[in-house]
């Protein structure tokens, strides 16, 4: 591994190598190495009982479901933002352009505490969601809010370069062929997006399963039922039970592995579909 | 050309009816969340805003943030030049999955960012006893602060840099070499004139990231008020105390940060553009 395939006169490689792989392990590998090693001092009949008890099943069922419903949401309204700014002109849309980023710049804990007094029952918002009996802080709804607010540009910053990227010859010449624009849109444009929704998707499930500020304040924290995953982690560790915590963490940490290698595979199947043609 | 136009774009009906859809999905998503941030810190007025920020709790919690910055950002900076170089200017096995290794903390829980210095430093962790017995404290000191936001921002440079440095290719370099010049010199001359733009929004996304971290802090730092608490856990604290006015006060001090940082990233993508 890591060998120079091809003799360069630039000088550094080895320097420059060494010193990134010693960083990495020392920073990253090493430290998160120890999720592994903990777990594996206890026995499988624990770990199972720990990442099964009612308690963890609900943190994760809220964690994962309200991320997976987020993502799904996103992936509509995203593609709708992005198609607007790839295809449209408007005024005022270079700053909304920039705008998309805001969620990934703002502090977690800042836009947590921004959106539970927003949709809290006295808030903006929360006021009018509440008279018609929507409960939008301290429930499932708050956690979905949140998410949504944070997967936002991992979705829109994915499709809306595909989109611009999208030839207008091949649209003129089926559109001179008869082609309307939904067949336009369903034929050549949604295909053209699919891989990069596909990975939009995963990379904003594997972020927002894991999430923490923006959902905290939001989420009611009542356990079994309004209880984040990584908020029953913390709690573990205030036990003191570093294996409880450590079981509940790695069956995160491997989910959202999971997801990441999905959003990896294809934006893989995407240059090779744009390869072949 | 005007006719393919018109046949490629939709109805004027249509277009604006999406463009509204979108444009109130990222008012409400977007705009009003930022628009309560400063509405509250302001609704007692300028002085009470003022005040708030000034407290000695406050800023401790500043300074503390600043501190940490300072020593993950150049930290961070470093190895985002070394690994660019080594993956921008070198063809060599294994490099993807060097890649997807320097990606790791991106898709690592804040709070297991966290977990895992406590596993490693913790009184129950690996290091743990042997730091007790020679009173060496991490965990709920600075020093689990300032490691835990090291990871979370470890990718921030580099993952700027890479593409910036491999667009750039390798000829002005080779050139600068065969003509004799050092290596530190040609990075120095050559190569930093060419990425500089990549660098700044790097660094600024970095520190951004760094100040604002919030999971991985919480979990390392005890929230002992004026000694653990950086702007995001005080920003907490404040707000679980019913304070909202100084918790959004604070706030809007991240907020300004974020608002930087998305300007200077519109600036460095105008420059990108221009060469």
């Amino acid at each position: 591994m890591f060998l120079l395939k091809q003799r360069t006169t630039i000088p550094g490689f080895h320097l420059a190598l060494g010193y990134t792989i010693f960083y990495l392990s020392l920073i990253v590998l090493i430290p998160l190495s120890m999720l592994f090693i903990k777990t594996s001092t206890i026995s499988f009949g624990e770990f199972w009982g720990i990442v099964t008890a009612p308690r963890t099943l609900a943190a994760y069922r809220l964690s994962f479901g309200a991320a997976f419903i987020a993502s799904f949401i996103n992936i509509f309204f995203g593609f709708l933002v992005a198609w607007v700014l790839a295809r449209y002109s408007f005024p005022g849309k270079k700053l909304i352009d920039a705008l998309i980023d805001f969620p990934f710049a703002l502090p977690t804990a800042v836009a947590g505490i921004a959106l539970t007094t927003l949709y809290s029952s006295n808030g903006l918002l929360g006021q009018f969601l509440y008279k018609i009996g929507i409960q939008s802080a301290y429930s499932w709804t708050g956690v979905v809010l949140a998410l949504i607010f944070i997967g936002l540009p991992f979705i829109v910053r994915t499709v809306e370069p595909v989109l611009q990227e999208i030839d207008p010859e091949i649209e003129d010449a089926a559109s001179s062929l008869g082609a309307g624009r939904f067949q336009i849109f369903r034929r050549i444009i949604f295909p053209a997006v699919l891989p990069s929704l596909v990975t939009g998707f995963g990379l904003a499930f594997a972020r927002t399963i894991g999430e923490y500020g923006s959902v905290v304040f939001i989420a009611g924290n009542m356990p079994g039922k309004t209880e984040i995953a990584p908020l029953l982690i913390i709690t573990k560790l205030e036990q003191f039970d570093y294996s409880g915590a450590t079981a509940i963490a790695l069956v995160m940490l491997i989910v959202s592995f999971f997801f990441m290698a999905l959003a990896n595979w294809a934006q893989w199947w995407a240059s090779k579909r744009v390869g072949m043609s | 050309m005007a006719t393919s136009l018109a046949r490629r774009t939709e109805s004027p009906l249509v277009r604006y009816s999406l463009i509204g859809i979108a444009l109130l999905y990222l008012f409400l998503f977007i705009i009003l969340p930022l628009f309560i941030v400063f509405a509250t810190a302001l609704q007692k007025g300028i002085a009470v805003y003022l005040n708030s920020l000034i407290d000695p709790d406050t800023i401790a919690a500043i300074r503390l943030t600043v501190i940490t910055a300072l020593i993950a950002v150049p930290l961070n900076l470093v190895f985002g030049i070394a690994a660019s170089w080594a993956i921008a200017k070198f063809d060599f096995r294994g490099k993807n999955i060097l890649l997807t290794l320097i990606d790791l903390p991106l898709s690592v829980s804040p709070v297991i960012s966290g977990l895992i210095f406590v596993l490693l430093f913790g009184l129950q962790g690996v290091f743990g006893p042997w730091l007790r017995d020679h009173g060496w404290r991490i965990i709920f000191a600075p020093t689990a602060i300032v490691i835990a936001t090291i990871f979370v921002t470890f990718p921030m440079v580099a993952r700027e840099l890479i593409p910036v440095m491999k667009a750039q290719g390798n000829d002005e370099e080779e050139a600068a070499i065969t003509l004799g010049a050092s290596g530190w010199k040609t990075f120095w001359y050559v190569t930093l004139p060419n990425i500089k733009w990549g660098l700044l929004y790097g660094v600024i996304l970095c520190n951004a990231r760094a100040m604002g971290e919030f999971g991985a802090v919480s979990v390392v730092s005890g929230h002992i008020r004026g000694l653990t608490n950086t702007l995001p856990l005080q920003i907490e604290i404040l707000y679980n105390d019913y304070n909202f006015t100084a918790a959004f006060a604070a706030a809007s001090l991240l907020a300004f940060l974020a608002i930087f940082t998305l300007v200077i990233k519109s600036i460095v993508e105008r420059y990108e553009h221009r060469s």
